[in-house]
């Protein structure tokens, strides 16, 4: 039986781990390579590195970044952040990513999508998509939840697959670092929406968080930075959990 | 192991394999692969692996004289592994691009995964998806047994960390666990037939691993399936010896 993925984000400015509330408040939170090896001894299924505050001339310490986390990791690992061009994305690849997740670049261009499917397969093509709560429905925001894309989550979702993503990385706004739990609700309308996996993000805090988005979330994989990076929870007991719960998980 | 001479097993480019994540893996247990320019390069190759990810059209650039120089190769016992897409290609064909042909190693035609949509997906679906899917009359006779739950949304692509079922021994196995978890991102699936070693289930049950001799297979990415996927790395690496 396919298990439900635990998913571990990393995300990197300047070469280091960094984690915010809400996307602001950013803390230092550690060594990427340091931590990408600990979370692969406790069995983490897959690894995302997000460049958060991506410009062009931090764009080759991400690729050392990158290079040094795939160094000794044989697992999925996506980077994501400040992609916008083919270019940008065949520099990620070449680092070691086996996925680029697309956000703002899709939301401008969405050909983008069908340009990295062709060349790399869809399973390489994650797009990310960050969703604000608005009245009954859920908005795309884009530059890192700055500015109002006026897309509706479901929608674009339902657009990324017809155009060739392989996965769609759905954070929650609202929850992103609040340690609440996830948007279970916007999780469950975007994945019984597409065909492709939704990896739900935003708002892990406690073990049923994600017993709960595994099952009332429909998701197909949780994906958190803040709980693991500080050591309140370890990978190995989350899926120890999420095990004795009946959710099928990689052990 | 001991003869392997460093970078003698080639590893075929045709611009749809993460060759990169391929021969890191192969690195770390201790051989290094050489990617050939010409067929002509395959010739003193001790074994070959076809790596591949993305549509089984890709394939198509290795054309008759690639075909010629793998399978000479495969003709005078040299090991061949394909990962992925590259072990579709070890069979007849794919529905995926219908006129072309595979390596013709392995009996059998790749198709698609049936998967179940989520209901509010169905109205939607694409004339090319699950509908179509449906129309292929896959009954009992053709050895799948497919045994989907009613209310189960199964998902295709199949992306993630499945089991493993073991189905009898081979060298590629050794050391492996039924029920172990390793790494698949496809949606087109090899049947399962005398070759299959391994099976696995997603919806319905496909060649997850396959041997025949010096011709070997597996449907998912051992370079990313941690410890378990490196062990069948480091087997298939006792066959090249």
């Amino acid at each position: 039986m396919l298990s439900k993925r635990i998913i571990a984000c990393l995300d990197v400015r300047d070469g280091h781990v960094v984690k915010g509330v809400n996307f602001e408040q950013l803390r230092a939170a550690g060594d990427p390579a340091e931590l990408a090896a600990r979370y692969n001894t406790e069995g983490i299924d897959e690894l995302v590195i997000l460049d958060i505050t991506a410009t062009l001339e931090r764009r080759r310490a991400l690729a050392d970044t990158v290079r040094a986390v795939a160094r000794e990791l044989f697992i999925p690992l996506a980077v994501g952040g400040g992609i916008r061009t083919e270019e940008d994305a065949a520099a990620a690849v070449e680092a070691g990513a086996d996925k680029v997740s697309l956000n703002t670049a899709a939301l401008a261009d969405a050909s983008l999508i069908t340009k990295l499917a062709g060349r790399y397969g869809s399973q390489a093509v994650v797009v990310a998509v960050d969703a604000k709560r608005a009245g009954e429905g859920f908005a795309v925001y884009a530059r890192s939840g700055q500015t109002s894309a006026n897309r509706d989550a479901v929608e674009w979702a339902r657009e990324a697959e017809d155009r060739g993503a392989g996965e769609i990385l759905l954070t929650s706004i609202d929850r992103d670092g609040t340690k609440v739990g996830f948007d279970c609700e916007l999780t469950a309308a975007v994945s019984r929406a597409v065909s492709i996996p939704v990896i739900a993000s935003g708002g892990a805090g406690t073990l049923d968080d994600f017993v709960e988005v595994f099952t009332r979330g429909c998701a197909d994989a949780a994906l958190a930075a803040s709980v693991f990076h500080y050591a309140e929870t370890s990978v190995r007991a989350l899926k120890d959990y999420l095990h004795q719960r009946g959710i099928p998980v990689r052990r | 192991m001991a003869e392997l001479k460093d970078g003698s097993i080639a590893l075929i480019d045709y611009g749809a394999g993460n060759l990169t994540s391929v021969r890191k893996a192969f690195a770390a247990v201790g051989a290094n692969l050489f990617v050939p320019a010409t067929p002509a390069d395959v010739e003193d190759a001790a074994a070959v692996v076809v790596p591949g990810v993305g549509h089984f059209d890709a394939t198509r650039v290795l054309d008759a004289e690639w075909v010629e120089a793998i399978l000479a190769r495969v003709g005078e016992g040299r090991p061949l592994l394909g990962i992925c897409l590259g072990m579709q290609w070890l069979f007849e064909g794919s529905e995926e691009a219908p006129d072309c042909a595979g390596l013709g190693l392995l009996a059998g035609r790749c198709y698609r995964l049936q998967g179940r949509a989520p209901k509010s997906r169905e109205v939607r679906l694409k004339p090319d998806t699950t509908i179509k899917d449906a129309s292929h009359s896959r009954d009992a006779s053709n050895g799948r047994g497919v045994r989907l739950e009613p209310d189960t949304v199964i998902k295709v692509p199949h992306v993630g960390w499945n089991t493993i079922e073991l189905r009898g021994e081979a060298s590629l196995i050794d050391g492996v666990q039924s029920g172990a978890q390793v790494y698949f991102t496809h949606s087109f699936v090899a049947p399962v037939t005398g070759d299959t070693v391994a099976v696995t289930e997603h919806g319905e049950s496909f060649a997850a691993i396959v041997q025949r001799g010096y011709v070997a297979g597996v449907q998912f990415h051992p370079e990313k399936s941690g410890d378990v996927g490196l062990q069948i790395l480091r087997n298939w690496l006792e066959q090249v010896g």
